[in-house]
């Protein structure tokens, strides 16, 4: 930026749009932020914190891009200007709506962080859900929104993905081509 | 005419290897292991009632005997892979290392990307490339099912991959697992048999020296490169091995696999190859009950040449 008079160009244009086509790293923070409605990454480790109590050091080497309309994407590798390549690292995050929600794929890879906002299954609530089936579950008194579902495998808690919680019913959200018929392991 | 008669000349029981291309083979799963260990695999088996079976040469793969790799728990949570046995030998030879930059020219559906993630610890940089784009939603479901983050998916032809959208121009270690004739596959797929042409094999060949010396061309000195089949075609395997050889600075390596295989051939069909080409491993369904394959391994040359273990050659 010591030349002030060829730098001029899509980044420093404070009316810059998302395209939808090509990763775009996050800026730091929102006052960072060159392309309208982008989630800067502070924002969402703060989100992580705040919704699921996961330390924003279990980022610390990783590095989040945007492409499509709010998809935001986790990397762990070297990367300066992946724009024109298929896929970077994984979907970890759906942006620019009211309620951000966390993709099945980043909670059964980060979930085990989560301090908040899990809900454990029982064997056949965890069939049910991974069914991609809606359950009733009155008994949860905590915030409704999305939540990070787990269930006992080989003996320790684990989670198996992401459910929406609204009126005593626990909605699986689960993709349909992650959804299985599983037995009921007791 | 069948394929696998060509071969017969090349094996030591003609017999037994056209049994055992004719058994099915069972199901195997490699268990992902940044995501969970063998044993907790076990376990979680164990409790679900999924029979299951070790594999004698590799604690991280098990036989389902009942089938249905993707009807259970541990696949549910990302812990496990349908991979057939013989398809870790390439990662094996690889040897990818946490940190390294690693390319998977050919990648598509992901078995063996996935794999060299998890050898990775999922750290470093893995740049799975495939020039079909339908087999690249493929791959990278399964990398997301596993939970790898270390991985960019690019959509090139391999033969001339441009290393432009990358952080980096050249990779520490590259996998070629070439598209190929694949009658090494004929236990779980005999269709393979029926459609096999001696044209295809001239062609694929052409394709297969054309991606080698790219990868050669885009490994640093002293880096790594592993060229992988499922066929037993000489034509697709030492002599793809001889033409990059002539064309390219690297040479064939000595390498230990954990099962029974047999050196690559120095004849065929008239065609004589260069001596190193012995260096590869042959892998009979009929040695190992497994499927066929084919595992080179090559280290490029070059003045600044370092080993991997950083030592100058």
């Amino acid at each position: 930026m010591t030349d002030g008079a060829d730098t001029a160009g899509d980044a420093d244009d404070p009316s810059a749009t998302n395209d939808g086509q090509r990763f775009d790293r996050l800026p730091e923070t929102p006052a960072d932020r060159e392309v309208d409605g982008r989630a800067s990454r502070r924002e969402v480790l703060d989100w992580w914190e705040e919704r699921f109590g996961v330390e924003p050091s279990v980022f610390e080497g990783y590095s989040f891009w945007e492409k499509g309309a709010g998809k935001v994407w986790i990397f762990n590798g070297e990367a300066t200007d992946p724009s024109r390549v298929e896929a970077i690292g994984m979907t970890f995050l759906r942006t620019r709506q009211e309620h951000w929600k966390p993709t099945s794929r980043a909670v059964t890879r980060f979930g085990h962080h989560a301090t908040e906002n899990v809900i454990e299954l029982d064997p056949e609530q965890a069939v049910t859900f991974m069914a991609g089936d809606d359950q009733d579950l009155p008994e949860w008194d905590g915030d409704w929104g999305y939540l990070i579902a787990t269930h006992e495998v080989a003996g320790e808690s684990a989670p198996i993905g992401v459910g929406l919680y609204l009126y005593d019913e626990l909605r699986s959200v689960v993709p349909k081509g992650s959804r299985a018929d599983l037995p009921v392991v007791e | 005419m069948n394929p696998l008669e060509r071969y017969e000349p090349l094996v030591d029981d003609a017999a037994a290897f056209r049994a055992a291309c004719d058994r099915p083979l069972p199901s195997v799963v490699r268990v992902n292991e940044m995501a969970a260990s063998p044993a907790r695999v076990r376990e979680a088996f164990d409790d679900e009632g999924v029979a299951y079976e070790p594999v004698d040469w590799n604690d991280g793969l098990f036989r389902l005997p009942d089938g249905n790799p993707g009807g259970n728990w541990p696949y549910v949570h990302g812990w496990t892979h349908g991979q057939e046995e013989v398809s870790v030998l390439p990662g094996l030879a690889l040897d990818p290392q946490p940190g390294e930059r690693v390319w998977d020219a050919c990648a598509a559906p992901g078995s063996k990307t996935t794999q060299i993630a998890d050898a990775m610890d999922d750290e470093g940089t893995v740049v799975a490339n495939d020039n079909n784009l339908g087999r690249l939603s493929a791959l990278r479901h399964n990398a997301e099912r596993l939970g790898i983050t270390n991985a960019i998916v690019t959509n090139q032809d391999a033969r001339n991959f441009s290393t432009k959208p990358l952080a980096f121009d050249e990779f520490d270690r590259a996998l070629v697992d070439a598209p190929c004739s694949c009658e090494g596959t004929c236990r779980k797929n005999p269709d393979v048999v029926d459609q096999w042409t001696l044209d295809h094999v001239h062609a694929v060949a052409g394709i297969q020296k054309g991606i080698l010396a790219r990868a050669v061309q885009a490994t640093r000195p002293g880096g790594t490169v592993v060229y992988s089949t499922c066929t037993f075609a000489p034509e697709e395997n030492e002599a793809v091995l001889d033409h990059v050889l002539a064309a390219e600075d690297c040479e064939v390596v000595e390498f230990e696999l954990p099962l029974d295989t047999v050196p690559g051939v120095t004849e065929w069909e008239g065609e004589t190859y260069d001596e190193s080409v012995t260096r590869a491993h042959r892998v009979y369904p009929h040695h190992n009950d497994t499927g066929g394959f084919f595992c080179a391994k090559l280290r490029v040359g070059g003045d600044e040449a370092v080993d991997a273990e950083g030592v100058a050659a």
